[in-house]
């Protein structure tokens, strides 16, 4: 029940391969029911517009949802997919 | 449905009878602790939750000639069994039926911050939104109108700003209002995603009348849609087999549905805050995300760590051992003076209060000033929201040994002292990271520790003494790395708790708040640990001095007699045994008890020691002290923060298996290297 993938869309991306700048909006997200109640819990639900703040590439990440500052791990991020928001 | 009054069951409080109880909620990092330590003061009680290692807060007030009880919620996002945290705030409600919620809610980030009010609107118990950092909220050009809001909400809505104490009377008034009925309620409940509201229609239906008191059935319902595992439970064991599993197989159908509720909990705030909220920010970049570019910089953010922590280790050396050099003097004082009164009484009870009583209370004492140093700084970085930043710049090396940034600064606090670090676990949510993080805790070497390596080191090696006590600070870390990655195999098969949190706005701090902290948590420390503390410092005290009065033929001697076979092994004879033994009191007991045991003063110790002991065993014995069973202060800590025996027993053991096998393997390799020289 927990743990599987969410629906691949060719248009959606994981959350980590945006870099600082970029927004996207969330399109879905898999993971374990835990993690995904935490993600909700946050802000990140589907629709929702996520600005990254820092992205080095490796190591945790920071972005911006509903106003508020959300660092997550690499392994969180990549479990969030989004569709790029052109600027 | 989506109107609602406040439910009969909730009697209209007395005035001047029972006192109003008032439920304190809110999100960590909305001002929650600034509100309750401001209307509570000192008038506030800290414990735990009943069975819980969570902290629970109460204090009391009057307003207006009524008294009120107000109980502070942990801080939590939402109201899902994800932690104990969010189980305790919701059993409460629904238990308790508080005559009054409030909800703290942050006007910076209002969306996110209301998201626990569509959690708690559904609850039987009136809910007050205080709508916290409005001064925050309009530096960040974001206008609020909270009349427009409290329309759309249905319930009153009062903003406030905490730290400046304003908004605070209106806020009582309210709550006075409310608790005597005197306020229109009619809250508008979030409702789920259209697409679901069939199936919690159905489900709905199919648990009327099996579900339990004093749980409402739509919430139920809406649990069970969310996968909350306690409601799963607790319904599981209420309906009848057969209707279970017709429960079940609608919930298996719909197992996205968690995704439907919260969705729609947003989509209700999105439509609360859009008249309400205005803001005309174009791209302007504020102070917080700024300071960020630095704090939370892979490189910058580490130096600005160390440089902090540098900070935190300077204040503790120049503040705070001169201060526990002044109370031991003056503890040492007293204990002379005690001695002094009862020459005619009978020598075990001079010795028994001088060194037992005054001794140990003497050993807790000496924590403080280091204690509450620590604490400050902990309190201080927390309030400024810099905590965070420090957890998300050390995430990274904290994989490697199975945990994650969070318990980064409570593992570095054990640098000073051990215990402030066990105490500092309580910023970690998930219990399996807190506990790892505790049991690795003690593997740090903390000052006392430091303070019997730089006194021997020297004694035992001369000119090599840096390089052992370096080699014996890395070989702590590295058996701490060891053990994590070890343990987080073992005993929690690799299961890594997620690493997603919220970066606080900066803002400038509370004292207030600092200082109540500070306050809380030595009293809680000197109470709770104080009293195992005195209690085995006067068993140590019994054992060293009885049956003769005196040290050398005590059980204590003849304790270590009894366990020098074992200590052989390590090379330790019986005095350097008994040394290690009464470690346990104070680690640095070890260097006074072996001043009794030689019959010398700390500077002709140093040679004696020197010329009885050969390098393998002076070399093991620094390795055991290094990595031995915590002081007892920082079992009793462990204790209190894992409310378990069982994992302290585990704790304590573990360490002393690992401190003997290294000890026996660097006595025995000591000793081939010796021999082949």
């Amino acid at each position: 029940m927990s743990g599987k993938p969410a629906p691949l869309s060719p248009d959606s991306v994981p959350l980590s391969a945006l870099r600082a700048g970029e927004v996207g909006i969330i399109a879905a997200l898999s993971g374990g029911h835990n993690l995904r109640s935490r993600m909700l819990t946050l802000g990140l639900t589907p629709g929702a517009e996520v600005t990254v703040l820092q992205n080095y590439g490796r190591g945790p990440m920071i972005v911006r949802v509903r106003d508020a500052r959300v660092a997550l791990g690499r392994g969180e991020a990549e479990k969030v997919l989004v569709r790029r928001r052109a600027e | 449905m989506s109107v609602r009054t406040v439910p009969e069951t909730v009697a209209p409080p007395v005035v001047g009878e029972r006192p109003i109880l008032v439920a304190l909620a809110g999100q960590p990092n909305v001002g929650k602790s600034t509100l309750f330590n401001l209307l509570t003061g000192l008038h506030q009680h800290v414990g735990n939750w009943p069975g819980k290692t969570v902290e629970r807060k109460e204090g009391h007030f009057t307003f207006n000639g009524a008294s009120y009880r107000l109980v502070d919620l942990p801080g939590t996002y939402s109201l899902t069994a994800n932690s104990p945290e969010e189980l305790i705030a919701r059993e409460f409600i629904l238990r308790e039926r508080p005559d009054v919620v409030v909800a703290v809610v942050d006007a910076a980030t209002l969306e996110r911050s209301l998201y626990l009010v569509a959690e708690l609107l559904p609850l039987p118990a009136p809910v007050i939104v205080a709508l916290n950092m409005m001064d925050v909220a309009r530096q960040e050009g974001i206008q609020i109108e909270p009349e427009v809001l409290q329309a759309a909400l249905g319930v009153p809505v009062v903003p406030m700003s905490a730290t400046h104490g304003v908004g605070v009377p209106e806020l009582l008034e309210t709550v006075e209002r409310m608790a005597r009925g005197e306020l229109p309620y009619t809250p508008r409940l979030p409702q789920i995603r259209p697409d679901h509201r069939e199936v919690l229609e159905t489900l709905e239906e199919r648990i009327a009348g099996y579900v339990p008191e004093p749980y409402p059935r739509e919430w139920v319902a809406l649990k069970l849609l969310e996968g909350d595992t306690e409601v799963t439970q607790m319904m599981r064991a209420a309906l009848p087999p057969e209707r279970w599993e017709e429960v079940h197989a609608v919930l298996r159908a719909h197992d996205d549905a968690q995704v439907a509720v919260a969705s729609g909990r947003y989509e209700w705030i999105g439509r609360m805050v859009r008249a309400a909220v205005t803001r005309p920010r174009l791209g302007q970049i504020g102070l917080t995300e700024r300071l960020d570019r630095w704090a939370t910089h892979p490189v910058w953010g580490l130096v600005i760590l160390a440089s902090i922590l540098g900070l935190v280790f300077w204040l503790t050396y120049t503040v705070g051992a001169p201060l526990q050099g002044w109370l031991e003097k003056g503890i040492g004082a007293l204990a002379e003076g005690v001695r002094g009164l009862l020459t005619g009484a009978p020598a075990w009870l001079s010795g028994l209060l001088a060194d037992g009583v005054i001794g140990g209370a003497g050993a807790v004492l000496t924590f403080l000033p280091i204690l509450v140093i620590f604490f400050a700084a902990m309190a201080f970085l927390e309030d400024v929201g810099y905590m965070a930043r420090a957890a998300y710049v050390m995430d990274g090396l904290m994989h490697l040994i199975g945990l994650h940034g969070k318990s980064f600064l409570p593992l570095f606090l054990g640098f000073g002292c051990n215990v402030p670090a066990i105490l500092g676990t309580r910023v970690i949510e998930s219990r399996r990271a807190r506990l790892l993080t505790i049991l690795l805790a003690p593997l740090v070497p903390c000052t006392a520790r430091m303070a019997v390596i730089v006194f021997l080191a020297p004694a035992f090696f001369g000119p090599a003494a840096p390089l052992v006590s370096w080699g014996l600070v890395l070989l702590s870390l590295g058996v701490l790395a060891l053990t994590g990655i070890v343990l987080n195999r073992v005993l929690f098969r690799g299961r890594r708790s997620a690493f997603i949190m919220e970066l606080p706005l900066y803002h400038l701090p509370n004292w207030r708040t600092i200082g109540l902290s500070v306050w809380q948590r030595s009293l809680s420390f000197v109470r709770k640990a104080g009293t195992v503390i005195l209690a085995v410092s006067v068993v140590i005290w019994a054992l060293s001095t009885l049956p003769g009065g005196s040290a050398g033929e005590s059980y204590l001697v003849r304790l270590g007699k009894f366990l020098e076979p074992a200590g052989r092994l390590m090379g330790l004879d019986w005095r350097l045994t008994v040394a290690l033994l009464s470690s346990f009191v104070a680690k640095e007991n070890s260097i006074a008890t072996l001043g009794v045991l030689f019959r010398a003063g700390e500077e002709g110790l140093a040679g004696m020691l020197a010329a009885t002991y050969p390098p393998a065993t002076a070399l093991a014995f620094l390795v055991v002290q290094v990595l031995f069973i915590p002081c007892v202060a920082t079992v009793a800590a462990i204790r209190q923060e894992t409310a378990s025996w069982r994992w302290t027993l585990f704790s304590v053991g573990l360490l002393l298996v690992i401190s003997l096998l290294a000890g026996m393997v660097v006595f025995q390799v000591g000793a081939w290297v010796a021999k082949g020289v």
